[in-house]
């Protein structure tokens, strides 16, 4: 049977993939943020998953304002790096695993999570800055990856339970896959960030380090915060948060198993207009 | 249920809701539009015809033009959205939120080094940090 063994949190700052890209990850200001990726690039390289289900958002790039799906996955077989203004990205393309996702999106439709089904998608940097962070530098992918968006972009988003709940959903359908698979699940998005207005540049330290401690330790008491106090605490753009919630609901220990142990913690202000958070949670 | 009113409760800050989505549903398709490089040249070429072929108000596109941010958030438009007109003239997302606060470009990026805003005073409206003043407009630096 497939087996979630881990889930890992990270920020998808769009600048630290233009750092990656253009070779800028020994200049100081970089290598204090790809610094807290050491860890994580070894450990993936013992963990060897064979499947990532990856939560991020679209941020405007292939959903505009003409079609804004609450929660979609991808069960395509391939997605390219999208262009989004700059170029794509130079990575490799994303491989599916079109069986597995179908087999969530069939599950957790039938336990009234109503998912769009998306085929066809460019995916942007909330996607593939995390893939860099933590696989590196690669001719293909380690992995295969089901992408899977939230939309955080247009009020009212998900809330944090809702999200919380998909998470545990998410978690028993791909425990009922039959194939023997070694399965991540990603949360990205965040930390505290404010990309517009006067507040533009907040960063609120202590709320992101209590939103990690929290996450780790009380999970369901997090997932019960409303999503103003996201936005209030953590700038506009740090609702992303409320997608870390999903990650962190598809872990074992919201079925009864033991407390997951915390193999890797990060945090660094700033990447650009963004506190970089950074976790990895291992199932007991 | 339209969204909670503590929402416009938050200083220096606009919450993209349906009601501001649809304010602005044509000022960000045409950022939209940028993401495309034969558009963006024709963009380039003529601003005014280029907006003049969206369905924008006259507001946004003189804010458009004048390439200010604030103006644009309020009149609809989302910062993601808006980031493909900074793309198109060459802009980081740090120039483009910098320019939104009235400060120097040295200067935010300075903040950011620092550990960026203080969330002290600039939880609520009305309290008195520095993110209370009104929105900074005029032409983006």
């Amino acid at each position: 049977m497939a087996r979630i063994t881990a889930s890992v949190y990270s920020s998808h700052i769009p600048a630290v993939g233009a750092a990656f890209d253009h070779g800028k990850t020994h200049e100081p200001y970089w290598q204090k943020v790809f610094s807290g990726y050491e860890f994580s690039k070894v450990w993936e390289k013992q963990q060897k998953p064979d499947v990532v289900f990856l939560v991020y958002n679209d941020h405007a790039t292939a959903f505009s304002l003409s079609l804004i799906p609450t929660f979609a996955i991808m069960t395509g077989p391939e997605f390219q790096p999208a262009d989004e203004g700059y170029g794509a990205r130079p990575v490799p393309p994303v491989i599916g695993h079109p069986e597995l996702a179908s087999h969530i999106a069939s599950e957790v439709i039938q336990k009234d999570f109503d998912l769009t089904l998306v085929n066809e998608i460019d995916v942007d940097h909330g996607l593939t800055v995390p893939m860099s962070c933590m696989f590196g530098k690669v001719d293909a992918w380690p992995c295969k990856v089901i992408p899977f968006a939230v939309n955080v972009v247009q009020h009212p988003v998900p809330s944090g339970a809702r999200c919380f709940a998909l998470g545990q959903a998410i978690r028993a359908a791909i425990e009922s896959y039959p194939e023997d698979l070694n399965v991540q699940v990603w949360g990205t998005g965040g930390m505290s960030h404010q990309l517009q207005g006067p507040r533009a540049g907040l960063i609120n330290r202590e709320w992101d380090n209590a939103f990690l401690d929290r996450l780790i330790d009380d999970p369901k008491g997090l997932a019960a915060m409303p999503n103003i106090d996201y936005v209030r605490e953590a700038g506009s753009e740090g609702i992303e948060l409320v997608m870390w919630l999903i990650a962190r609901g598809a872990m074992s220990d919201l079925r009864g198993g033991p407390k997951p142990k915390v193999a890797h913690r990060f945090y660094h202000v700033p990447a650009s207009n963004t506190a970089v958070g950074h976790l990895i949670l291992e199932n007991g | 249920m339209s969204l909670g009113k503590e929402f416009k409760d938050i200083p220096g800050t606009i919450v993209f809701d349906s009601e501001q989505s649809r304010k602005g549903y044509w000022l960000n398709q045409f950022c939209m539009s940028l993401m495309k490089a034969d558009n963006r040249a024709r963009f380039k070429a003529n601003e005014r015809a280029y907006l003049d072929e969206w369905k924008m108000t006259e507001e946004q596109k003189l804010a458009v033009m004048s390439r200010d941010l604030n103006r644009m958030m309020a009149l609809g438009g989302n910062i993601y959205f808006l980031s493909k007109i900074g793309a198109t003239d060459g802009k980081s997302f740090q120039q483009m939120a910098g320019s939104m606060t009235g400060m120097t470009e040295a200067a935010y990026r300075e903040m950011m080094v620092g550990g960026g805003r203080s969330i002290e005073g600039n939880r609520k409206i009305g309290e008195h940090g520095d993110a209370q003043g009104a929105a900074p407009t005029g032409k983006d630096k």
